[in-house]
């Protein structure tokens, strides 16, 4: 049974690692979210998935039609090592509402959220922003787009999604290993402004 | 930008094995011991395994290579989360498994892990 995936492809993480924090990478599907781990991170991007049934109903249903009752729900996450002591996830969450199973376990211990908006389909980004918001998790907004834009869109897209003047908003090309970085970045600055 | 890569969100689930059968009947846990980021190895003198559960042999066997996170070890078995939380669950209390529990919540806005975090980012991609 090949579990053990092999020794020397950087698997595991060094001896050394002894703290791991967590940054959730969150948006409406298809915005950009596996894109953004898969640019970030430094093993393939892995996949877990949650099943979401009512705990300890399990037995019960036995007579059930098998998998009529459960859905799961599929997260896409990567990993960072950042020092010799610190490794950072990347966990990509998905914005739907009625999946607040799955964003209680996320949150939990989160330093904080980048939000992946798609300039043209901002309307699809208030239900995340409603979860992220509600789980009080600070957050910084990434633009995924692949070219400049002017200036006064900044504003536009502030004023769509609402956004308090302290809330960062920075341009990210999810496929750019430095653009991507910098909006990481860009969240950690402002959650440290957020100490101060 | 379209992710053609990224998972439907939802779908049916159609395991081969029902999880409350992987877990002897067990709930999930739905308390604290177990993050999606505790890293988890083996321990150093652990019991025979020969009288375990062929899925906490295999989740043994994927630990014995060093330390990985839960949502890692959930990722490399396609185990569920809650189910994979359960089984290390129990294998760190028969003393199989040692485990470094993610920062506690009230250290999260700790100063010092936003500045390690910061530079290892510039360090990295700056």
């Amino acid at each position: 049974m090949a579990f053990k995936p092999a020794l020397d492809d950087g698997v595991y993480l060094r001896e050394s690692v002894q703290t791991a924090a967590k940054i959730l990478v969150v948006g409406h599907f298809a915005v950009g979210k596996t894109t953004f781990i898969g640019t970030m991170s430094e093993i393939p991007p892995l996949r877990t998935e949650e099943v979401m049934t009512q705990a300890g109903e399990g037995i019960d249903d036995l007579k059930g039609t098998p998998g009529k009752t459960t859905t799961t729900v599929a997260m896409d996450f990567g990993r960072l090592t950042l020092s010799e002591r610190l490794v950072l996830y990347l966990f990509g969450t998905p914005g739907q509402q009625r999946f607040v199973q799955v964003w209680e376990d996320m949150s939990r211990g989160a330093l904080g959220a980048l939000v992946l908006v798609d300039p043209e389909r901002l309307e699809e980004s208030f239900p995340v922003m409603d979860l992220v918001e509600h789980y009080g998790i600070p957050y910084a907004i990434a633009v995924n787009r692949f070219d400049d834009r002017p200036n006064h869109e900044d504003a536009e897209i502030r004023e769509a999604l609402d956004l308090l003047p302290e809330t960062p908003l920075v341009n990210c090309d999810a496929r750019d290993q430095r653009s991507s970085a910098n909006a990481l970045i860009t969240l950690v600055r402002y959650l440290q402004s957020r100490l101060t | 930008m379209t992710t053609p890569d990224e998972p439907d969100q939802e779908q049916a689930a159609t395991p081969l094995v029902p999880a409350y059968v992987i877990t002897n009947g067990r709930s999930l846990l739905d308390d604290d011991e177990f993050s999606l980021i505790t890293l988890v190895t083996t321990a150093q003198d652990s019991p025979s395994t020969q009288h375990l559960d062929p899925e906490k042999r295999r989740l043994l066997e994927l630990c014995s290579g060093g330390h990985l996170s839960v949502a890692e070890i959930a990722g490399h078995t396609q185990f569920p989360v809650g189910v994979v939380k359960i089984l290390l669950s129990d294998l760190t209390q028969a003393g199989y498994l040692i485990t470094r529990a993610p920062i506690p919540a009230a250290k999260l806005v700790d100063r010092n892990i936003l500045e390690e975090v910061l530079h290892g980012l510039q360090a990295r991609f700056g």
